[in-house]
């Protein structure tokens, strides 16, 4: 029965149409057009609450007085360099939990619903969490390093490297769970004939891992990267919470400052501007990853 | 038997690290404030609901907990009204462009937060949405519908046609098929995107911080990202209110871990 009338299929395609709609409507309004909206706005110069100024259009202005900001290019220094320190982590981490949880044993599905827990924890609760284990009088962190010599308690958030290596330990520690299950679906894939077929011929254990997991592997740990490297770009809550971007400027990340420009300040034509420059780096990122993960999937079938 | 120990001191590392940190806030919260306050810090609280009574009745938590409810709610059931047809369509029914509009719904779910906050904002102002708990759900509903539409469609790409093709000869139409034939079948993976939109719009903070300026409109994470105390930072409160806005997540984790397991890695490997 796959020879559907002419008018059959007329109705079908109008029922498929009236079943997308109404998410292509709410995309369209609340995703799309947004964007296009901050690209227009970053055109403009726009102050929030001062509606007497009027809007002006300035063409690229924003964009050249962006490339100028010091703050602008701290904030993406340190972007990136959460961005490249988070996900690398998370990756390995991820792979260590992933081979954990995929062996079988006794009481897997409670081991699988505990490393759930930092991913289903609020963000909000983790920076709470991470900033009080590192508090200066009443953290578990000094309380573990130097029990009673209280004299030596360190105020850890205090030091700009500290506060940037308790921000990407924090962020580690939540999403590392999330690498990990993709890298499982991955894991889960592969053939135990490949294992046994090596070990036949005397591979050891740490061989089998090396020419057998990691290479068919790849695509999994490539689209755990892209996931975790889209995410890490996004990181907020746990700035705003933990360390407003400070002490000085030391973690202050591309989407607080362009919060603080928008919303704080109320420069809403250069904050776009920046959200815009946020967008794009996105964009281009996920297209090269996008790529490599594409090449990657051809490779297997071929093989 | 170097391998099995191995995996012992995986399995005990990967718990405790996972569970470890959330302890100590548990640990606190049963705690007296002179406990917290001891130097060194006590380890052990000798249990007391003292920062529970304080949080409940003084901090209006369970205002908190009411519009975080509402939010999460709401989001679940409006993103699942509109993402079931569309994941149905785009898995079973012939349409033109349909890659096209998948691979918009994958870009939209990379969207950083900041590139479309400042026109929603406007948009929500516009239309008096600010300050509203429903002028929060309407962006999560966007936000969250690439998520919900990819794990459905791979769920119905996965059920048998021929159900499907007896309805139609049947004289069933689309609508008709979809509600009496699939939906029943496709009940774990609704299941699996309600979860997943359910945890994350109870833990959303950007927007929420946005839109709700008005404490009595307020959900969970503002709430616990603004609070403060008087004088000194009331860390026992904090940790309260954190148990109280965790507390449904571990339970749901627990009951739903295999849910949220194949969600998670649904798109993943099938995409």
């Amino acid at each position: 029965m796959r020879l559907p009338s002419l008018v059959a299929r007329h109705r079908e395609s109008l029922a498929a149409w009236t079943m997308v709609a109404p998410a292509l409507v709410v995309t369209l309004i609340f995703a799309l057009y947004p964007v296009l909206d901050s690209f227009w706005l970053s055109l403009h110069h726009i102050f929030v609450g001062i509606p007497s100024l009027g809007r002006s259009f300035i063409g690229l202005e924003n964009y050249f007085n962006l490339l100028r900001d010091p703050v602008a290019h701290q904030a993406l220094f340190i972007t990136l360099a959460f961005v490249a320190l988070s996900t690398v982590l998370e990756v390995a981490c991820g792979l260590g939990i992933a081979l954990v949880i995929h062996e079988r044993f006794r009481g897997r599905d409670f081991v699988r619903a505990a490393i759930l827990i930092p991913w289903a924890i609020p963000t909000v609760v983790a920076s709470q969490l991470w900033r009080y284990i590192f508090n200066d009088q009443y953290g578990v962190a000094n309380l573990l390093l130097f029990n009673d010599r209280v004299a030596a308690y360190i105020p850890w958030l205090a030091y700009p490297i500290v506060a940037f290596g308790i921000i990407v330990l924090a962020d580690v520690w939540k999403t590392s769970c999330f690498a990990a299950l993709l890298i499982l679906a991955g894991l889960q894939v592969i053939s135990d004939d490949l294992y046994d077929a090596a070990k036949v011929d005397g591979a050891g254990a740490w061989q089998r891992f090396w020419h057998i997991t990691l290479p068919l592997l790849k695509p999994a740990l490539l689209l755990a990267l892209l996931f975790r490297t889209m995410d890490a770009f996004r990181v907020f809550d746990l700035v705003f919470v933990m360390t407003q971007g400070g002490p000085g400027d030391a973690t202050q990340v591309l989407q607080f400052y362009g919060y603080q420009t928008l919303f704080t300040e109320g420069r809403l034509g250069y904050g776009s501007a920046i959200s815009v420059a946020v967008f794009l780096m996105i964009l281009g990122l996920s297209l090269i990853y996008l790529r490599a993960i594409g090449s990657s999937l051809l490779e297997r079938r071929r093989a | 038997m170097n391998r099995r120990l191995l995996l012992a001191l995986g399995i005990v590392g990967t718990v405790g690290l996972s569970v470890g940190p959330f302890f100590w806030f548990l640990l606190t919260s049963f705690k007296s404030q002179a406990e917290i306050e001891a130097v060194p810090p006590t380890w052990w609280p000798s249990g007391g609901l003292s920062f529970y009574r304080s949080v409940l009745f003084d901090h209006h938590l369970f205002d908190y907990v009411a519009n975080s409810i509402v939010v999460a709610g709401s989001t679940t059931l409006l993103a699942l009204l509109i993402a079931i047809p569309a994941a149905y369509a785009l898995a079973r029914l012939a349409i033109p462009g349909k890659q096209g509009i998948l691979a918009v719904l994958l870009c939209v779910s990379m969207f950083p937060q900041m590139a479309i906050a400042g026109p929603v904002w406007r948009l929500l102002d516009g239309i008096g949405g600010l300050n509203h708990r429903w002028g929060v759900v309407l962006p999560y509903v966007a936000l969250t519908l690439p998520l919900a539409i990819w794990i459905l469609a791979s769920f119905f790409k996965e059920l048998p046609f021929e159900l499907e093709d007896a309805a139609r000869v049947d004289g069933c139409g689309p609508w008709g098929t979809l509600l009496r034939i699939t939906l029943p079948l496709a009940a774990p993976g609704i299941f699996t995107a309600a979860i997943l939109i359910l945890i994350y719009a109870w833990n959303e903070f950007f927007f929420a911080l946005l839109i709700l300026t008005q404490p009595e409109q307020q959900t969970l994470p503002v709430g616990i990202a603004l609070f403060q105390g008087e004088f000194t930072m009331p860390w026992g409160e904090l940790a309260a209110a954190s148990v109280v806005a965790t507390l449904p997540l571990i339970v749901v984790v627990l009951l739903c871990q295999r849910w949220i397991v194949s969600g998670l890695s649904a798109g993943a490997v099938k995409g």
